[in-house]
């Protein structure tokens, strides 16, 4: 029975189970709702919940191990020399697998009969041309080790699938009985349900958390393995960037930490004062019919996609600013794409990120604080100066450090404003380009993947990963030591 | 008879189409406190709030009417309203103070006017302010903390000192104790009383013992009216207007 069956019929069991928990304890008082302990939809939820949820976990935990198991079994199958030495365990186990399910596909499809899969014989058939009519293409032809491998994993497949059903079925079943069997006038669904609802909201929380986690190993190992080939002293020694695929390439990371920084910079430079000075206007001095104009105006800018703001940096500001500081003009300038493009675009882009924020946060400033000051004498700026501003200074810097999170992380702009060169140079006139940029063009280049001038798209991203993440710590510290002073 | 230092006639206040108050006459004399007591909504912050022009940070309001502090017009074209607001100090119904050190609460104000020639000056500026306002022996030595460390009625008494600061002439509290335990009420009191000698008080109370208590003129605000304005004893004692003597002795309000 395919998964999406069987889900579907526990949702089933779980709907009838509401229903029928409901009806169950509305006989039992007669009708008089008064009489139960609580509302009848929670008698429902509860056993919905009781019936659905551990057989709903057992079958996502079978569907993640069922192939472990399966993998480590056949694999055993799998004579020595099957693995001949230009390809590893995880390539054939990977061929074993679309054999296997190239099998089922034809089957599916009537182009073979259950009987006639089951039997088919490398050395009598070509498999992969019978595969091919079922529109399975393979790579190569089919060993017989790797069929009597398929064969076998299909029947363990089949077997396991079926005791899953059982189990997820019988699961359910012994859910819905135990909570029909509790649903009696006095018993406390509400209760419960509240335990469950907490449960589903955990949940949430951890998967959100177990997934940053997943990523952070996903690159770890990864990072280890470049690592392994190329040296680490290197990568964060060497002021030189310059990968070729052919091997003997240098990677050090200063130039493109470098460029990062030296373009993020240059857009904090633009964002921050015009995103503060936009907020402050908006929250203080705009009257309300501006404020609802002018706020939203201003997020627009927050949606517009990356690539559309890297347009705008190839085709305008990169052209324009090569008109005054080009060859024809102060002469500091070579080409269009430059550091100073990309950052003044980045810049812009981060605007509405800097503003909005910052504006509810100076919005969130207590006009006690303003009335005391405008008590005192002070005018309006000086109180935005002295009074508001200091107030609301954790959350400025919160958004500021958001916003410098989003720069070092920016791609697109970029690869369309800044150009390619890895360079170590104080000019922001120059091309120069990011870890970024560089982890797109490193893995989407040729190399083999298991090349270090592939894997070192992982390390960058660690890299950056850990930069990023120690921006966001410094800015909850910054948050933090604040809040206790101001509160 | 002491001079008058403040005279406000034919006050009218608008908030947008409500008329808040309606053609108020009062003088109110130098070196006195003066209470304004009466139900909610009366009108009577609003009138306080007029005393130093705080309405126009507000869209709606809309005063007319003629208002003189020392003879001169404060809603006069050529006054500039945060002149005035250092002349008419102003202390709140919550404690408000910045998110600053106590020091730098203090010396806001005189820093801002220019008030202090050199560092030392406004030291001095500073601890005499914190005297005035009851608060130095206990904050002389944590000058450098946070002002919001403070408890509620040294906080507020930190804003009154602040109000101090500045050195004005007519100082308003709005409802300044109703945040405060009977304790800290006790000290601020005491504070009004000795504020007294320097300055004209003016305080918005909704506790008529405490307007008994502080001030020497009470003007007691019906429904945007001002019913009637005389000696605090002859107001507690034998008011001449029927609703004042209602709400006295507590049947309205």
């Amino acid at each position: 029975m395919p998964t999406l069956w069987l889900f579907g019929l526990v949702l089933f069991l779980a709907a009838a189970g509401f229903l029928a928990a409901r009806m169950r304890v509305m006989t039992a008082v007669s009708g008089d709702r008064r009489q139960l302990h609580s509302l009848p939809n929670y008698y429902g939820w509860n056993t919905a919940m009781k019936a659905a949820t551990p057989a709903l976990g057992l079958l996502v935990v079978w569907l993640i191990a069922q192939p472990m198991v399966i993998d480590s079994r056949v694999a055993t199958l799998l004579p020595d020399q099957a693995v001949s030495a230009d390809t590893t365990l995880g390539l054939v186990m990977s061929d074993v697998r679309r054999v296997a399910e190239g099998l089922d596909a034809a089957v599916a499809q009537g182009v073979m009969s259950a009987e006639q899969a089951g039997s088919i014989r490398a050395e009598f058939t070509d498999v992969r041309d019978r595969l091919a009519e079922a529109g399975v293409a393979l790579g190569s032809n089919v060993s017989s080790e790797v069929l009597n491998a398929a064969q076998r994993y299909r029947t363990l497949a089949a077997t396991g699938m079926l005791w899953m059903t059982i189990a997820v079925l019988g699961v359910a079943c012994l859910g819905l009985a135990w909570s029909l069997r509790e649903t009696r006038p006095e018993f406390r669904a509400r209760n419960v349900v509240e335990q469950g609802v907490r449960a589903i909201l955990l949940f949430a929380a951890l998967v959100a958390i177990l997934t940053t986690i997943g990523i952070v190993l996903s690159l770890i190992f990864n990072t280890i393995e470049f690592f392994r080939l190329y040296p680490a002293s290197e990568f964060f020694g060497s002021l030189t960037w310059s990968p070729s695929f052919g091997g003997g390439s240098e990677l050090g990371i200063w130039p493109l930490l470098w460029g990062t920084l030296y373009i993020s910079l240059i857009a904090l430079l633009v964002a921050v004062p015009i995103g503060l000075f936009a907020a402050i206007y908006l929250s203080e001095y705009a009257g309300p019919k501006v404020r609802a104009f002018a706020k939203p105006m201003l997020e627009v800018l927050a949606g517009i996609p990356t690539i559309v703001y890297g347009l705008f940096a190839l085709l305008t500001v990169g052209p324009l600013l090569l008109e005054v500081f080009g060859r024809d003009g102060l002469g500091w300038m070579q080409a269009g794409t430059a550091v100073m493009t990309a950052g003044l675009v980045m810049g812009v882009m981060l605007i509405p990120f800097v503003s909005s924020l910052s504006d509810d946060i100076i919005n969130s400033v207590p006009q006690a604080m303003r009335d005391g000051s405008y008590g005192l004498g002070a005018t309006q700026s000086e109180t935005i100066r002295q009074v508001v501003l200091p107030a609301a200074l954790p959350g400025i810097v919160g958004a500021i450090l958001l916003a410098a999170s989003r720069a070092i992380g920016e791609t697109m702009i970029v690869v369309l404003g800044a150009g390619a060169a890895a360079k170590l140079s104080l000019n922001p006139f120059e091309a120069m380009t990011t870890v970024t940029a560089k982890i797109v063009s490193q893995l989407t280049g040729d190399a083999d993947f298991a090349s270090p001038e592939a894997l070192v798209a992982f390390a960058l991203g660690m890299t950056l990963f850990v930069i990023t993440l120690g921006l966001n710590v410094f800015a909850l510290w910054i948050v933090r030591r604040y809040r206790e002073q101001y509160e | 008879m002491t001079e008058v230092k403040i005279a406000a006639r034919g006050v009218q206040v608008y908030y947008g189409d409500t008329h808040a108050i309606k053609d108020v006459d009062v003088d109110i004399e130098d070196k006195t406190v003066t209470a304004f007591i009466g139900p909610s909504g009366c009108g009577k912050s609003t009138f306080l709030r007029c005393l130093n022009r705080m309405n126009d940070t507000i869209d709606v309001a809309r005063v007319t009417g003629d208002i003189r502090i020392d003879g001169e017009d404060i809603y006069d074209k050529r006054v500039d309203p945060v002149q005035l607001r250092a002349k008419v100090g102003m202390v709140f119904q919550k404690p408000n103070p910045f998110p600053k050190s106590i020091y730098d609460n203090v010396a806001y104000g005189p820093k801002i006017h220019g008030m202090a020639r050199n560092k030392g000056e406004l030291d001095e500026i500073v601890e005499r302010a914190l005297r005035r306002g009851a608060l130095w022996d206990e904050a002389k030595d944590r000058l450098n903390e946070p002002g919001t460390g403070l408890s509620g009625g040294q906080q507020q008494r930190l804003c009154i000192a602040r109000a101090v600061a500045t050195e004005p002439e007519v100082l308003l509290m709005d409802e300044p104790c109703s945040a405060l335990d009977p304790i800290a009420t006790a000290q601020v009191e005491e504070l009004i009383d000795e504020l007294r000698q320097d300055y004209s008080v003016v305080i918005v109370t909704h506790s008529m013992q405490q307007a008994a208590r502080v001030s020497q003129k009470t003007a007691f605000f019906h429904l945007g009216n001002l019913v009637e304005y005389d000696e605090t004893g002859k107001i507690f004692t034998n008011p001449e207007d029927s609703r004042t003597e209602s709400y006295i002795t507590g049947r309205i309000g």
